[in-house]
């Protein structure tokens, strides 16, 4: 399969502070990578460096094997970028704003025009489409500012965090958009700080920390390495711990966390049929249950466990 | 489904040209959006000719055989199309904060596009605020004396200074950090450019200090020519035995020369270097 990202080595200093720490990553064609990591890990970095917007002080990147320091005139033909910030044009309707990135392609203005109704259309932003953005949602933004990545219809695409500061309904929808465009064959490098955004839409992922990859795998390896999803169950009488502690140690994978009345343990593939199991036993010893949940991995558990430590996102935010 | 092919450019300034061209036309819808911007672009240049005409007109004296209307209009012209040029600084550093350059710097058009489409679009803005003006000058009691050709190169020589000036402020809009700083910079810089000048008083009028800075001033040449050639100075007028004063014409154009030829490269490089902060 063709190598549609390739970086090799990427290293960028910001004076004393070093964002990018000898970045390697690959991307196949018609996948997607994930690029995870809290604010300031160096994702943004990497993602400016891929599309031309930024020089590595080392290392060498290709975009379908066009080399980014070489030929950036050529790269940007065959990326899309859409970025943490919306770069929509308030003032403009959505139809003028993705007719002005078609027509700055170089397309004709007919060109220009239909690929933009388009698009619109395929957005569900066709209702919009002649309103000055301003008047859009936040989510309908940043579905425009998508469609904008994607006027050339190029065979990269780079998300920089598309969903973060969405409510969760709007990245409901960005995250349906995103699994289309993967569908019909796009190669994607999404960079994201939510595991589960990751997890849903990309095929394998790099945990990246302080400039440097920590982990990569795909979402089920890095999970199966945080030790997957665990049960959490609050009992009302600390009086029956030791019975609560017996009953979830039947079902946990290594020991069983916590004591008095909170307990955390975890568990395997199957953590829907072992939560149904604990809490079946429990309400049949008769104990009386305050809370009880399965909870899946978050980026800081994967960090806790990669790292030993929680995400820090105060330093390094220059880099962000 | 559209064709998607995409026709292969390949003569470099056709392509900066078309797509400054979008660009502008980018910032001169957000004119037609916001009527609000011009109404108040085009109100403060005829509170200008209005308020110095009526107020200080009395009080500023010069020189005999010449009404203080007429001498006060090619100042308030120049001194407009200058500070005119400061939006080209400010939508600079508006879009880096928004990060529409980034997303200009992603696609595969002319490195110089986003700035010539800038500047550009300050020209359409000095055209109208100089009919406005010129339209109030009228009202007040100014008259070009010397005829449409030589009123028409008045305008145009304003056009071409203030053209550079944009690029000046292009270059300061992509190098601040935000908006905020770039309106209180050109504020620093454009008023003492535009009042230590021969634009509101004569140059003999300012003490001898300040004279070299007055005489070679850019703002007083780009007006001593506008008002020769509007022909807005008393007949046996003298203009200062400078070489600036002699020959306001040329020096102006040096000026622009000179202002490109430093600011459109390094302009262009700050631009391709630029990132959102």
């Amino acid at each position: 399969m063709t190598e549609m990202i390739h970086a090799t080595g990427l290293v960028k200093r910001y004076g004393d502070v070093t964002a990018l720490v000898g970045l390697d990553l690959s991307v196949p064609e018609g996948t997607v990578l994930g690029l995870l990591g809290p604010n300031g890990a160096g994702k943004t970095t990497a993602v400016r460096i891929l599309t031309t917007l930024l020089t590595p002080d080392e290392g060498r990147a290709t975009i379908a094997g066009v080399d980014v320091a070489q030929d950036p005139d050529g790269v940007r033909r065959r990326i899309g970028l859409s970025g943490q910030y919306a770069a929509v044009d308030e003032y403009l309707t959505g139809y003028e704003n993705l007719e002005i990135v078609g027509r700055l392609y170089g397309m004709s203005a007919k060109q220009a025009g239909a690929r933009a109704r388009e698009l619109l259309a395929r957005f569900g932003l066709a209702d919009a489409a002649d309103r000055p953005s301003k008047t859009y949602s936040g989510g309908m933004r940043r579905r425009l500012d998508l469609a904008g990545a994607l006027v050339a219809e190029p065979p990269v695409i780079v998300l920089d965090e598309p969903t973060t500061g969405l409510d969760p309904r709007s990245r409901q929808q960005m995250w349906e958009v995103i699994s289309d465009l993967v569908d019909s064959g796009a190669t994607v490098l999404l960079t994201t700080q939510y595991l589960e955004e990751a997890d849903l839409l990309a095929d394998n992922i790099i945990v990246i920390d302080h400039g440097r990859a920590i982990a990569e795998g795909t979402a089920d390896q890095l999970k199966a390495q945080v030790g997957g999803e665990r049960i959490e169950v609050v009992v009302a009488d600390p009086q029956r711990s030791v019975e609560v502690a017996a009953i979830l140690k039947e079902v946990a994978v290594g020991d069983v966390a916590g004591g008095d009345r909170a307990f955390s343990a975890a568990v395997g593939a199957s953590g829907a049929e072992d939560l149904r199991r604990v809490l079946g036993a429990i309400t049949a010893a008769g104990i009386e249950v305050l809370d009880i949940g399965l909870r899946r991995p978050t980026l800081d558990d994967v960090f806790l466990s990669l790292t030993g430590r929680e995400t820090d996102d105060s330093t390094e935010e220059a880099s962000a | 489904m559209t064709d998607l092919r995409i026709p292969e450019r390949r003569n470099p300034v056709l392509r900066a040209l078309t797509d400054g061209w979008i660009v502008a036309k980018r910032n001169l819808i957000k004119i037609k959006r916001v009527p609000e911007i011009m109404v108040f672009v085009l109100i403060s240049p005829i509170m200008f000719v209005l308020l110095f005409a009526y107020v200080f007109g009395g009080a500023i004296d010069v020189g005999p055989g010449l009404d203080y209307k007429e001498f006060l209009i090619g100042g308030i012209f120049a001194q407009t199309v200058v500070f005119g040029a400061t939006f080209s600084g400010a939508a600079m550093a508006e879009d880096m904060q928004k990060g529409f350059i980034d997303r200009f710097r992603s696609l595969p058009m002319a490195r110089s596009a986003v700035l010539i489409g800038r500047t550009g679009s300050d020209v359409v803005y000095n055209v109208l605020s100089l009919i406005i003006m010129g339209l109030t000058g009228l009202l007040v009691g100014w008259r070009a004396h010397h005829g449409i050709p030589k009123m028409l190169g008045a305008f145009a020589l304003l056009l071409a200074f203030a053209y550079a000036i944009s690029w000046i402020m292009a270059w300061i809009g992509l190098i601040v950090p935000s908006v905020d700083v770039i309106n209180n910079a050109s504020f620093i810089v454009i008023m003492p450019l535009t009042f230590v000048s021969n634009a509101f008083v004569p140059l003999e009028s300012f003490p001898g200090f300040l004279r070299p800075f007055v005489e070679w001033n850019p703002v007083s040449a780009v007006t001593q020519a506008v008002r020769e050639l509007f022909g807005n100075l008393p007949d046996g007028h003298r203009a200062p035995d400078v070489w600036s004063m002699q020959h306001p014409v040329v020096y102006t154009l040096g000026w622009v020369v000179l202002i490109m030829v430093i600011f459109v490269p390094l302009s262009v490089q700050a631009y391709q270097r630029a990132s959102t902060k």
